[in-house]
């Protein structure tokens, strides 16, 4: 065992779980090859600053690409930052980056090292390679597949599971044998609602009962608004927000969104609609709008009564949501880049519209 | 309850006494947190071991027999060729030691390739886990697999050419030192290959070169080749093998291949544990 073990004083003084500061890493860039093309190069974190509270859920958001993953890669010590320090529950991971793995659990996005295991063996071997004796980390394998709703699956290898099985098998190695600060990849991918609801109860149980530190990274704005303490947005390397979900959905003040899905197209032949579509945000059939809350029930009014509502398909009406605060802040809206958008699934806070038959 | 202390870790040492009324949960007031117990080399290794072999269930066994059946298609070409004497024997010890170089050199290279290209590293680098459980757990359940198929090869083969039966249980030496070296060198192959079908490529050629050295009587060959030959590792496990099919072995010559095996084995084990602490922390 090395001497560095020894808490030093500076260090002893740390309240955060996780403190961060001017970290800023730098991709090299990648000269041109046969079949690559060149790409500069790219700076993936850029003097981000963060700190995240004991016993706190606490998200990074952003879109693909705005370095999330390597913000993460850095917490865990699996990536060394070119500046800055990162201080994990009193301990220097830049210059001890070998004592992050007893501080924390960490679940990639990758499943390849336990892809050809079975659940249980997947689990077990985990708790087994966390340190815990043979029978510990039997019954903590048990124990984790329980909370899961894993057990029926417990013979099953990874690799012969559908997606979201397969990462819920992932986060029940990823929670076996205790930790007191976890670092979760977009950890509820692809899973169902049941699956989903599962992960949070477990991972609540470990704040509640452990005072586990929870830092989870998610695109999924539905699920950031739902579950988290505290957010940080991430954009280009930057954190561009940091707060409640309520005080940053604060910031953009009292604009509702109102979303407008025509049937095949808008009735811009109608005046106020065609009022309306100036101020809009057109994605095919889709109007998204930013109005005041008055303004917001004429709209209303106005599509659901007369001869608008014969070409509404559906509509939404919504308080701000982080995705807003992101929008409002320059961030990239989610589903630029062709990705399906949060649309699909039932908000916490929306007035659902009638689907019209 | 502190963090160092799960149920029924009794014999994990605690490094650091906690600070009174430190929570699992960490620094708190009372300075860093306690660090978990890392994982023993021994009882690491021996679950990567076992996850590994169960590894052979779904995706090994069909390698296996095709292992198996090139070593044993190779002797009955060799049959027509080779008569008897020095020759046979280095064919049927060349045709065994194939398998362990086919499983341990070209499939280990191509798991820990395709690993380390897939992130899946991740998951190892973020246990508390010694480098040497993973690399050395991963190599002697590769090995492992290699057990039936050396067995059926050597005794096909010994029957084939009418070689002696009664020096067969020197594969109880042969296939670890031989797996360990060519398995070392193997992970090594895939940690360190910047893509993985490079490493894949790497791990081929070495098996072509265990194939063609290791098969082929050395007599005929040219100087240059006879001391590439000489610094494969598996050119020894062979040897050591061919001698015992002998009617009075050389049992000093058969000690000595062995102990180069050996050698060669903890050389490149070494190598691939660097390799994957390189690998995993890049």
């Amino acid at each position: 065992m090395d001497s560095v073990e020894t808490p030093n004083r500076a260090e002893s003084r740390a309240v955060s779980a996780v403190s961060v500061e001017g970290l800023v890493k730098t991709y090299p860039p990648v000269r041109a090859r046969r079949g690559t093309p060149a790409a500069p190069a790219v700076r993936a974190s850029d003097r981000i600053g963060l700190d995240v509270r004991q016993g706190e859920i606490f998200g990074l958001l952003g879109p693909n690409g705005a370095g999330k993953s390597t913000l993460v890669r850095q917490l865990t010590g699996l990536l060394r930052p070119d500046e800055g320090s990162v201080q994990v529950l009193g301990h220097d991971l830049v210059r001890h980056p070998e004592r992050a793995s007893r501080l924390l659990a960490y679940l990639g996005q990758e499943s390849s090292a336990l892809d050809e295991l079975t659940v249980g063996l997947a689990a077990e071997t985990t708790a087994r390679l966390r340190g815990l004796e043979t029978a510990a980390a039997r019954a903590a394998r048990d124990e984790v597949l329980a909370e899961l709703g894993l057990e029926p699956l417990a013979g099953r290898p990874l690799k012969k599971l559908s997606g979201g099985q397969r990462r819920l098998a992932c986060v029940a190695s990823a929670l076996v044998g205790e930790r007191p600060l976890l670092v979760l990849d977009e950890p509820t991918t692809g899973m169902d609602p049941h699956a989903r609801r599962a992960v949070w109860a477990a991972i609540d149980r470990r704040r509640a009962e452990q005072g586990a530190t929870v830092l989870l990274v998610t695109h999924n704005v539905i699920e950031a608004e739902t579950v988290l303490d505290r957010v940080a947005v991430l954009d280009r390397g930057r954190v561009i927000a940091c707060g409640t979900p309520g005080g940053l959905k604060a910031k953009v003040g009292d604009e509702v969104r109102l979303e407008l899905v025509w049937r095949e197209r808008a009735p811009v032949e109608i005046p106020e609609v065609a009022a309306l579509g100036v101020t809009a945000r057109a994605s095919g059939r889709r109007w998204t709008l930013r109005l005041s809350p008055q303004e917001a029930r004429e709209a209303v009014a106005l599509v659901t009564g007369g001869p608008a509502f014969a070409a509404l398909d559906d509509f939404r009406l919504a308080t701000p949501s982080l995705e807003d605060v992101y929008v409002a802040l320059g961030g990239r809206p989610e589903g630029t880049n062709g990705e399906p958008g949060e649309h699909g699934e039932p908000g916490g806070d929306g007035v659902e519209g009638l689907v019209k038959a | 309850m502190v963090v160092d202390a799960p149920p029924g870790a009794g014999a994990v040492t605690v490094e650091r006494a906690a600070p009174a009324g430190a929570r699992g949960a960490g620094a708190g007031v009372n300075g860093p947190a306690v660090l978990a117990p890392r994982a023993r080399l021994w009882p690491a290794l021996g679950a990567v071991y076992r996850a590994q072999l169960s590894r052979a269930r779904v995706a090994r066994i069909p390698l296996l027999f095709v292992a198996t059946f090139q070593s044993l298609g190779i002797m009955i070409l060799m049959r027509g060729v080779v008569d008897g004497g020095a020759e046979a024997r280095a064919v049927v010890a060349g045709s065994s030691v194939l398998v362990v170089a086919f499983v341990a050199l070209n499939l280990l290279a191509q798991y820990f390739g395709q690993l380390r290209a897939s992130g899946g590293l991740d998951h190892y680098a973020t246990l508390p886990v010694p480098a040497a459980s993973v690399v050395l757990g991963a190599a002697a359940a590769y090995a492992s697999f290699t057990v039936p198929g050396v067995l059926v090869t050597a005794v096909a083969g010994s029957v084939l050419f009418q070689l002696p039966l009664g020096g067969l249980w020197v594969l109880v030496a042969v296939i670890p030192l031989a797996g360990a070296a060519l398995a070392g060198l193997g992970a090594a192959l895939g940690l360190l290959a910047p893509r993985p079908e490079l490493a894949t490529l790497c791990g081929q050629l070495g098996m072509s070169a265990a194939l063609l050295l290791g098969v082929l009587p050395a007599g005929g060959m040219p100087l240059v080749v006879q001391w590439v030959r000489d610094l494969l590792p598996s050119t020894y496990g062979v040897e050591a093998f061919a001698r015992t099919f002998e009617a009075r072995p050389d049992w000093g010559a058969v000690l000595l291949d062995l102990g180069v095996c050996a050698a060669v084995g903890v050389l490149s084990l070494a190598l691939a544990t660097r390799a994957y602490r390189w690998a995993a922390t890049r």
